[in-house]
């Protein structure tokens, strides 16, 4: 023991600006619940964390689907640039389809458990050696069978042989609001320890997709919502705004404004890369034509000038 | 004459699992005598044929033969649900007139 009282430890997702709010990424070799209303990214968001670990930290991934066919989850990020078909073949994911069968029917006939389920999921994380898990659509489940106190005790036993497993785990579930319960079926309650909402909500006819970390157990994360966005050039951006640093050194070369005298006031021109703004009123020359003039001499832009304020204009 | 063609998806050598498998024996035994085939199937040693199945439940018996393909889940104490599912239904009246 060392009577200090230690966060539990966390997996980088890779996924911009999520490691940053949640302080290092979700809890290492746990299962984390991302809940949201339909269409709010949540497959994206899982699928780009499976991709990143293969990417950035060559950590390989399986994804097990209770709602879309594997073919049709792989088409539909395809336009991300993502090429999971390749990373299947390549032996650096692994996927288990448990979506149900199309017209097919089944009928129950006495006590039963998930240990195939389970199985399955444990023979595809031994056959790529992965490190990433993720569950997409979990609700999916309930409707296949009947009896969703068994899916309910059978989900917290595969939430407990991932983590025997030493995966860290992914699970998505769609909820039917933007506020309230966390999701259907009562199924927070088995990986209730940590939980990411994802918000897609319609402010005066534009969309603005937040995520906000509800809690992590026995860790710390920024809390609130941050807006996120989805592209098709990096996927799911989230925009951490309290939590950005800059990081950037300043410089501290100078950049002659092309007036001497200007540079003199100055204290020897104006700083590389800072962002200078005149102010002025109308007539005040504020635009400063003469500066930028030069400014250019030297075959580079030093200091870009914002001008633009006209505070005498806006006075009586 | 081989009609049913069965596949029983079992995990382990499990209490459950041994009595999905004796309830299957005496229910064929009684029923289908000589008309059947059965496949016994053990998820944790063949993932592979569970994945090909898309079994999540065990025990799962499939019947695969005569179409339509059908799951029945759990450890076939519910003989009546266990002859609905294998379409002998009438079976089951008989035995109760």
């Amino acid at each position: 023991m060392t009577g200090l009282s230690r966060e539990l430890a966390k997996l980088a997702t890779g996924i911009v600006g999520f490691d940053q709010i949640s302080n290092g990424g979700i809890p290492k070799e746990r299962s984390t619940l991302l809940s949201g209303t339909a269409g709010s990214g949540k497959t994206v968001m899982a699928l780009q964390f499976l991709l990143a670990g293969v990417r950035d930290f060559g950590e390989n991934g399986v994804f097990v689907t209770f709602e879309e066919a594997p073919s049709d989850l792989m088409q539909n990020v395809r336009s991300f640039g993502w090429d999971l078909e390749g990373l299947l073949a390549s032996k650096k994911i692994a996927v288990v389809d448990a979506t149900p069968e199309p017209g097919e029917e089944t009928i129950t006939a006495g006590a039963y458990d998930l240990s195939a389920l389970l199985a399955r999921i444990e023979n595809a994380i031994r056959s790529v050696g992965a490190k990433r898990v993720i569950l997409d659509a979990i609700g999916a489940l309930f409707p296949q069978l009947t009896d969703g106190n068994i899916v309910r005790r059978e989900l917290h036993r595969i939430a407990a042989g991932l983590r025997r497993l030493g995966v860290t785990t992914l699970v998505t579930m769609e909820r039917t609001t933007e506020e309230g319960g966390v999701g259907r079926w009562g199924v927070e309650e088995f990986v209730a320890d940590n939980v990411i909402l994802l918000r897609n909500r319609l402010e005066q006819e534009k969309r603005r997709r937040t995520v906000e970390i509800l809690k992590f157990r026995g860790a710390s994360h920024h809390k609130g919502e941050y807006p996120f966005t989805i592209d098709t050039e990096d996927g799911v951006t989230i925009i951490p705004l309290s939590a950005i640093e800059l990081k950037q050194k300043s410089s501290d070369i100078r950049v002659s404004s092309g007036i001497a005298e200007l540079d003199k006031m100055c204290g020897g021109g104006m700083y590389r890369d800072s962002i200078i703004l005149v102010s002025g009123a109308t007539g005040t020359d504020a635009d400063g034509r003469s500066v930028c003039k030069g400014g250019d001499r030297g075959g580079r832009a030093g200091a870009p000038l914002w001008s633009g304020g006209e505070p005498g204009a806006a006075d009586p | 004459m081989t009609r049913f063609k069965l596949r029983l998806f079992i995990t382990g050598r499990t209490s459950q699992s041994q009595r999905a498998l004796e309830n299957l024996r005496i229910l064929c035994d009684a029923e289908l005598r000589g008309l059947y085939e059965v496949e016994v199937i053990d998820v944790l040693e063949h993932p592979a044929l569970a994945e090909n199945e898309k079994i999540l439940a065990t025990p799962t018996l499939v019947k695969r033969l005569p179409e339509p393909v059908r799951k029945i889940i759990g450890d076939l104490s519910d003989r009546e649900k266990v002859l609905l599912g294998l379409d002998l239904e009438h079976l089951d009246k008989g035995a109760r007139k």
